[in-house]
C-alpha cells in the first residue's frame, strides 16, 4: 500500500466513518483543520483513549461528533468550561477544544479569557471563518469592519477581536495562526502545540464561501483560498497591530508565541494538594 | 486520599458548611462554582476540604462555567457538585438542561434567597421550586431535594449524590437563605456506617451502546479515558449518543428522560407526616419555614384543632400521593406568591389554602395558627 492509502486508512480509526458525509458545506474549510488535527496526533502517536475532543456549538462545533475518541458537543460557548472540568479531573489526558469563533469568542469569550488567565492545559483550535455559518452567516466577533453579512447589510460597523493579541496578552504559552491555504505549516503547528503545557491557541482563518464569501465577493472556495494565498504573510514577529485582520486586507499568520516552563492551573494544584495534606 | 482529614463525631456546623462536608461524605471529590451569598460558605468549605481528602476544588469565572465544569467532570467519573444561589441558578439552567440531555449525574445546591433579581441576597426566599424543576427549556425531569435542618442537610446529600448516580440526572439540592447561615449539632457517624450508603455508578455491560438503557430505562454511564470512544451531545440523539434529529428519536428520548425519572418517583419520595392521621387540616411545608410551621401546628393543637403538617423533602417529583391519600383540608405556606399551592391544588379534592409571604423572614409560628384558625373555622 503507498503512504497515502495507509495514511487515510490510519485516520479513519480516528473517524466516525458512519456519520459520512458530514454537515459541512462543498468547500467549507473545517475538514481541511480536522485532517490537519488528526495528521498532528497520528504523527504524536497519542493513544486514542487518552484524547478528548470537546466542542461548542456551530459549524466547527459538529467536529466532535465526527473524531472517534471519548468527544462532547456542548452547549453554545461552553466548550472550554466543560474540557477544564475535564481536564482539572484527568490531568493525564490529551483535551483538545476545537471550536468556531463565535462560540469561542463572543458567547464564550468570557471562558476563554479566564481559562487563558488561569493556563489551564487545553489546546484550543480556534476556526475562524468570519461569521455565524450554522444560522446563516451573521456577523460575529471577528467579522473585519466593513464586511457584507445578514446582520450587516450595509457593512459592519463592528471591530473584530485580534485573537492572537488577545491570547498573547493572557499570557498563554502558545499562539500560533494560519489559514486552511497553510496546511503543513498548521499540521506542524498542531503537532508541535500538542506536546506542550498550557493553554496554547491555534487561530485557523477558514474560508465559508456559503454564507460569508458570497456576500463579499468571494463566491467560490477558489477565491477565497486565493484571498488566503495571495494575502498572507508569515511573520513570527509581527506586533499586535501587524496581527490585526482587516476586511480583504493582509492576513499576517505564524507561530507568535512559544514559551515553556509556565506552570499550568493543573500543576499548581498538585501542590495545593500537597500543601492541604501536610 | 488521607484518613485523617475524614471527619466523624459531632460537630457546629452552619447548612453550608453540612451540605459541604456530607457531599465530601457521600464521596464528592469535584466542586466548580463561584461565589454568592448565602452560599458562599459551600465553596469555601471544598476550597479548604477538597484537596485534603485527594479532591479538586476550582472558583470559575462564572456560574455558566462552574456547571459546564462539573458536567465535565463528572464524565470521568467524580462525584461532582457546584452551589449557588439567586442570580446564579438562573444562570446555570442552560447547562441543566445539557445534563439532563447527555445524562449526566450533578449535584447543584441552591440556597434560596429573596427574589426576583438580585433581591434579597442574605435573606430567606422560597422562589426557586418551579425554577427547579422548570427552569431550562424543554419538558424534563428532574429530582429535587430539600432538608429543613442542620443534619438533614449533612444526611440527604448521600441520597442526593446516590439518587444523581441511579438516574443519571442532575440533582438539584435546596437550601435557603435561613439554612444556609443557621448553625446546629451535627453527628457524623464512623465512616465505615457512611461508606456503606454510597451507591456507585452502575457499569455497562459488554457491548452495550452509551444510550441503551436496562430494564429501568436508565443507560449506564461509560466513562472518559476508557477506551469507550463516548460521543455525548446536547441535540436529539439515538442510543450511539449520535445526533438523530426526527420526531420518533424525540419522542423516544424525552419519554424516556421524564420516565425514567416518574415511574421511580415511588422510590425518590421523601416526606416528614407529623400528626397528620387524624388531620382535618394539613399545612405542606419544606425548608426552613417549616420549623415555624411545626410549631404553629402545635399551638394549633393545643387549642383542640386537628392539625398536622406534611413536610416535602422531596420537591421533584411531586410527592403527589401524600396529597391524595389524605381527606383534609389543605394550607400550603411557603415564601413565595404561591408556587407548591399549585401542586397541591392539582392533587386534592379537598379546600386547599394559600399561606404566603414574599421572603426576607419566615411566618412566625402565630401566623401559621391564625391561618389555620381561618380556615377551620
Amino acid at each position: 500500500m503507498s503512504q497515502m492509502t495507509d495514511m487515510r486508512k490510519t485516520e479513519e480509526e480516528w473517524l466516525r466513518t458512519e456519520r459520512l458525509p458530514h454537515v459541512w458545506c462543498p468547500g467549507c474549510g473545517i475538514g481541511i483543520v480536522l485532517n490537519a488535527f488528526l495528521r498532528a496526533v497520528i504523527r504524536r502517536n497519542i493513544p486514542k483513549e487518552k484524547m478528548v475532543v470537546v466542542s461548542g456549538i456551530g459549524c466547527t462545533g459538529r467536529t466532535a461528533g465526527y473524531v472517534n475518541v471519548d468527544s462532547f458537543h456542548t452547549t453554545h460557548g461552553r466548550a472550554i468550561p466543560f474540557a477544564v472540568g475535564v481536564k482539572f479531573a484527568r490531568p493525564d489526558l490529551n483535551v483538545v477544544v476545537f471550536s468556531g469563533d463565535g462560540d469561542l469568542f463572543a458567547i464564550g469569550g468570557n471562558h476563554f479569557v479566564n481559562a487563558a488567565r488561569r493556563n489551564h492545559d487545553l489546546l484550543i483550535i480556534a476556526v475562524n471563518n468570519f461569521t455565524y455559518g450554522m444560522t446563516g452567516g451573521q456577523h460575529g466577533p471577528t467579522t473585519p469592519t466593513g464586511a457584507y453579512t445578514t446582520t450587516t447589510p450595509y457593512g459592519n460597523p463592528d471591530r473584530p477581536f485580534n485573537i492572537p493579541h488577545l491570547a498573547i496578552s493572557l499570557g498563554a504559552p502558545y499562539v500560533a495562526r494560519w489559514t486552511t491555504y497553510h496546511v503543513n505549516q498548521l499540521q506542524n503547528s498542531i503537532y508541535k502545540a500538542l506536546n506542550m503545557k498550557g493553554f496554547r491557541v491555534i487561530e485557523i482563518i477558514s474560508q465559508c464561501p456559503t454564507v460569508y464569501g458570497r456576500r463579499n465577493s468571494m463566491r467560490s472556495p477558489m477565491s477565497m483560498m486565493e484571498y488566503f494565498q495571495k494575502n498572507s504573510v508569515i511573520n513570527n514577529k509581527a506586533s499586535y497591530e501587524e496581527m490585526e485582520l482587516t476586511y480583504k486586507g493582509k492576513i499576517v499568520v505564524g507561530e507568535f508565541r512559544n514559551v515553556g516552563g509556565i506552570p499550568s492551573y493543573e500543576e499548581r494544584y498538585e501542590e495545593i494538594i500537597r500543601r492541604a495534606q501536610e | 486520599m488521607t484518613e485523617k482529614h475524614l471527619k466523624e463525631g459531632y460537630y457546629f456546623w452552619s447548612g453550608d458548611v453540612a451540605a459541604a462536608e456530607g457531599a465530601i461524605a457521600a464521596g464528592c471529590r469535584f466542586y466548580a462554582g463561584y461565589p454568592i451569598t448565602p452560599s458562599s460558605e459551600v465553596a469555601e468549605t471544598m476550597a479548604l476540604r477538597l484537596p485534603q481528602v485527594g479532591g479538586k476544588f476550582i472558583e470559575m469565572e462564572d456560574e455558566i462555567g462552574s456547571i459546564a465544569a462539573i458536567i465535565g467532570a463528572s464524565w470521568t467519573g467524580e462525584r461532582s457538585m457546584t452551589a449557588t444561589s439567586g442570580p446564579g441558578i438562573s444562570l446555570m439552567n442552560e447547562n441543566i438542561g445539557l445534563a439532563v440531555m447527555t445524562e449526566v449525574p450533578l449535584v447543584i445546591v441552591n440556597a434560596m434567597r429573596g427574589a426576583p433579581s438580585t433581591g434579597l441576597p442574605t435573606l430567606i426566599g422560597q422562589g426557586d421550586l418551579m425554577q427547579a424543576k422548570y427552569g431550562s427549556h424543554g419538558s424534563y425531569e428532574i429530582i429535587t431535594l430539600y432538608p429543613n435542618n442542620i443534619q438533614e442537610a449533612f444526611d440527604l446529600m448521600f441520597d442526593a449524590f446516590n439518587l444523581a448516580e441511579r438516574y443519571r440526572v442532575p440533582v438539584m439540592y435546596l437550601l435557603d437563605g435561613l439554612l444556609a447561615h443557621m448553625y446546629e449539632k451535627v453527628y457524623v457517624p464512623p465512616r465505615e456506617e457512611w461508606e456503606k450508603k454510597i451507591i456507585r455508578r452502575k457499569r455497562a455491560r459488554e457491548g452495550q451502546l452509551p444510550y441503551q438503557p436496562d430494564e429501568d430505562m436508565v443507560p449506564p454511564m461509560p466513562l472518559i479515558g476508557e477506551g469507550y470512544n463516548i460521543h455525548a451531545t446536547g441535540l436529539t440523539h439515538d442510543e450511539r449518543g449520535y445526533p438523530d434529529l426526527t420526531p420518533q428519536a424525540q419522542e423516544e428520548l424525552v419519554r424516556r428522560l421524564n420516565e425514567k425519572i416518574l415511574k421511580h418517583e415511588r422510590d425518590i419520595w421523601k416526606v416528614e407526616e407529623y400528626l397528620t392521621e387524624d388531620a382535618d387540616i394539613i399545612v405542606v411545608s419544606f425548608g426552613g419555614e417549616s420549623r415555624a410551621v411545626k410549631a404553629g401546628v402545635n399551638l394549633a393543637r393545643k387549642e383542640g384543632i386537628k392539625a398536622g403538617m406534611l413536610r416535602l423533602i422531596t420537591i421533584w417529583p411531586f410527592p403527589w400521593e401524600y396529597i391524595t391519600k389524605y381527606s383534609a383540608d389543605y394550607i400550603v405556606a411557603e415564601l413565595n406568591y404561591g408556587q407548591m399551592y399549585h401542586l397541591v391544588r392539582e392533587y386534592s379534592d379537598n379546600d386547599v389554602y394559600q399561606l404566603n409571604k414574599m421572603g426576607g423572614e419566615i411566618h412566625t409560628p402565630e401566623d401559621v395558627l391564625k391561618r389555620i384558625r381561618e380556615v377551620s373555622s
